[in-house]
């Protein structure tokens, strides 16, 4: 039985990193019809195999279990949150510790947004919508001003946009007061839900919650990230490390400090809809890394790896170094937020404790592992993460007995360990497969003009 | 209006005053000059005289202590480097600073990206203004590259070339940024004389080319003698000497501060 199950789990995962090839191979391809036919392939492939049951009874033969459904949509979830950390660190070149603090502030955002409207309550999507989309025009608008204006110090822009944060987060929370009411009859309660609360209603406002997790999380980075980026890498990654505290810090005090009694601060948030689908991890998850890819590869990325490669140089050849660094560390929160709100509303509910600081380390081990500088290295390092040693590994070390699995703790870091001094620059180094390479473009040949 | 006048009108570059200091240390003082539309200065002096110091006052690396610099008439104290390089002043290092894991093709995009016509909407979207534009991109710096005849190691990593490769394309790569006026930092550095010959033919090529402007630091005699019209001489951050290659050569103080490495090899 033993060694069926390792060869079963195995197959698993030859075939999830088969999938991700072809997923990517398909991608890659010019016509359009053939990305959205693989595409549609590709989702119903992984969802039959999960609905699909033969035969009746007690325990049914699925070809991926509902275990198999955790280790996915974790998979998924953490893929997002490393591809920013890559974003940040492996082609920005700026070791940051805080990804682990935006993915917990997708997280409680998105979750905060759903709970709450599926009690009744619509302040939740009010207050974060009004507040993100008014401060984010705000945020725009102090840039352009301080654009406009030079030689203004960076702390005191840096007053100006908390300023404009504030008054855009009291505007939103007094439109959540005024509006909440006036639409309080249609959304009914839990046990009695009103037409705002249909399933197609609530489909819409667990979308709504996931963008506008992963846009509260870009705005928090970008505030932080403007006088903290300026300071050196090392100095930079030390000072990650505190948001990361100081966030974990506000989650056990989520009933104390900040006004949200229902995350229940240190003894964590129950009762989140559990709205997450394989449509919507795919879907997410898709997003992220068209994004992703698409930024990399064009002039904007190029800005972004130059920034990596040599900062002087950079800022020699006419690229706004900060302002690349910026765009980076917010677009990897981004892509943080946005996977903590799907693996909230995965898991059901929320504790401080998974967004410990230690825990922020997993993404880290993951994208070095992977590679540096290689959006697949993170795809396929994050799967392999969760499958191989999440999965396999610790119901493996399971059957040798109760405290076995613990060990994984040891072996993880043994693996790394020689990982890097085999192979430093991570298992797939800088190379990417199919779509993620970018765009192919014929060399011409040409006669130099003279 | 007198010649002097006429002549502050139409500077590419005027450094009137420039000092530095880093902390109790005076790197460069009272440095002043003056360089015309399409004009080869030199800068030289013994190592230490302060002549990179110079170069980063001007593109904006180190902030000045004192003194004011104009370029095309533009006041460029208080700019970022970035914003200079954009207003057309490009340079290149003392030593070489590609981006080594970029390749050579990406090395030379680089320099495009304020103009790439682009926001970052159209990356991630890959609107058509993306498609047209980055396919300009792409063969603006391919025939760029042909220029440079670096076109065969357009793929190669930056910090796989060979040191006489990675200057040409770290010239190259200051180029692409359209510069009025460009800055080379010892570009010499570290060459056999047959190589030499070849950077100053390539001097002379790029300044006929692409209309420019040059001010070369450079410690060979044999290239600032051979190509430079006008030379200044700093020595302890202040200039000592100004003149024609041979008023420089014969000055007396220059001799003293600065025995020329090649200059008994100078015809």
């Amino acid at each position: 039985m033993e060694l069926g199950f390792l060869f079963i789990s195995i197959v698993k995962i030859g075939a999830i990193l088969a999938y991700i090839y072809a997923l990517l191979w398909v991608l890659g391809q010019k016509q359009w019809w053939i990305k959205a036919v693989g595409l549609l392939v590709a989702f119903a492939v992984v969802q039959l195999a999960l609905s699909l049951k033969f035969g009746s009874g007690e325990n049914p033969f699925q070809i991926l279990n509902s275990f198999d459904q955790g280790l996915l949509f974790q998979a998924c979830t953490i893929t997002m949150v490393s591809l920013g950390l890559n974003l940040i660190y492996g082609f920005n070149g700026q070791f940051s510790l805080g990804q682990w603090g935006f993915y917990g502030i997708g997280a409680y955002c998105a979750a905060d947004i759903t709970y709450r409207w599926f009690n009744g309550d619509a302040r939740g999507l009010i207050v974060v919508s009004v507040g993100t989309i008014l401060g984010g025009l705000g945020l725009i608008l102090v840039n352009r001003l301080v654009k406009r204006l030079r030689g203004i110090p960076v702390l005191s822009a840096f007053t100006l946009y908390l300023l404009v944060s504030v008054v855009a987060a009291a505007v939103a929370v007094f439109a959540g007061r005024l509006l909440n009411p006036l639409i309080a009859p249609l959304m009914g309660s839990l046990a009695e839900p009103g037409p705002l609360n249909s399933p197609a209603v609530r489909q819409i406002v667990f979308f709504l919650s996931v963008i506008l997790a992963g846009i509260f999380s870009a705005e928090v980075s970008f505030l932080f990230g403007l006088p903290v980026l300026q300071l050196g890498s090392d100095y930079f990654g030390i000072a990650t490390l505190g948001f990361s505290i100081v966030i974990n810090t506000l989650m056990v005090n989520s009933d104390t400090i900040l006004p949200f009694p229902e995350m229940k601060g240190g003894r964590g948030m129950i009762g989140i809809p559990k709205l997450t689908t394989w449509f919507w991890a795919f879907f997410f998850l898709l997003v992220v890394v068209v994004i992703m890819r698409n930024l990399i590869r064009s002039t904007t990325g190029r800005a972004i790896m130059s920034v990596r490669e040599d900062e002087t140089a950079a800022k020699a050849m006419g690229i706004d170094v900060a302002g690349s660094k910026l765009l980076a560390f917010v677009a990897g929160s981004f892509f943080a937020g946005i996977g903590g709100a799907v693996y909230a509303h995965y898991i059901g509910f929320l504790s401080p404790g998974t967004f410990s600081f230690l825990a922020g380390f997993n993404p880290l081990i993951i994208v070095v592992f992977g590679g540096l500088g290689s959006m697949t290295g993170t795809i396929a390092a994050s799967f392999g993460w969760i499958f191989f040693l999440e999965g396999l590994l610790r119901v493996l070390l399971g059957q040798l007995g109760t405290d076995a699995p613990t060990w994984r703790f040891v072996l993880y870091p043994i693996t790394l360990l020689l990982l890097m001094l085999i192979r430093p620059q991570g298992l797939l180094g800088t190379v990417e497969w199919g779509f993620l390479k970018g765009e192919k473009r014929k060399a011409r040949v040409t006669v130099p003009k003279s | 209006m007198d010649t002097e006048t006429k002549a502050q009108d139409n500077s590419l570059l005027r450094v009137q005053g420039l000092t530095k200091f880093f902390g109790g240390l005076c790197a460069v003082k009272d440095f002043d000059l003056a360089i015309e539309p399409g004009e080869l200065v030199g800068l030289i002096g013994p190592n230490g005289a302060g002549k990179t110091t110079v170069f980063n006052l001007i593109t904006g690396l180190y902030q000045t202590s004192g003194g004011e610099i104009l370029f095309n008439g533009e006041a460029l104290l208080g700019l970022e480097p970035f914003e200079i390089t954009r207003l057309g002043i490009a340079r290149t290092f003392q030593n070489i600073r590609l981006f080594p894991n970029l390749s050579v093709m990406d090395n030379v995009r680089i320099a495009y990206h304020p103009h790439a016509g682009y926001n970052l909407a159209d990356s991630v979207f890959r609107t058509p203004r993306y498609q047209t534009k980055e396919r300009e991109l792409d063969e603006q710096a391919r025939d760029f590259l042909a220029i440079f005849k670096l076109e065969g190691i357009q793929q190669e990593l930056a910090k796989n070339l060979p040191y006489g490769e990675q200057r040409r394309v770290e010239i190259a790569r200051a180029l692409a940024c359209s510069p009025r006026l460009l800055l080379l930092d010892e570009p010499a550095a570290g060459m056999n004389p047959r190589e030499i010959v070849q950077l100053m033919e390539l001097i002379h090529f790029i300044r006929d080319r692409f209309k420019l402007t040059i001010l070369l630091i450079e410690h060979q005699m044999r290239v600032v003698m051979g190509i430079c019209e006008r030379i200044t001489v700093m020595d302890f951050g202040e200039v000592i000497a100004r003149g024609t290659p041979k008023e420089i050569q014969n000055n007396p103080k220059v001799i003293e501060a600065y025995l020329g490495k090649g200059s008994a090899h100078v015809a």
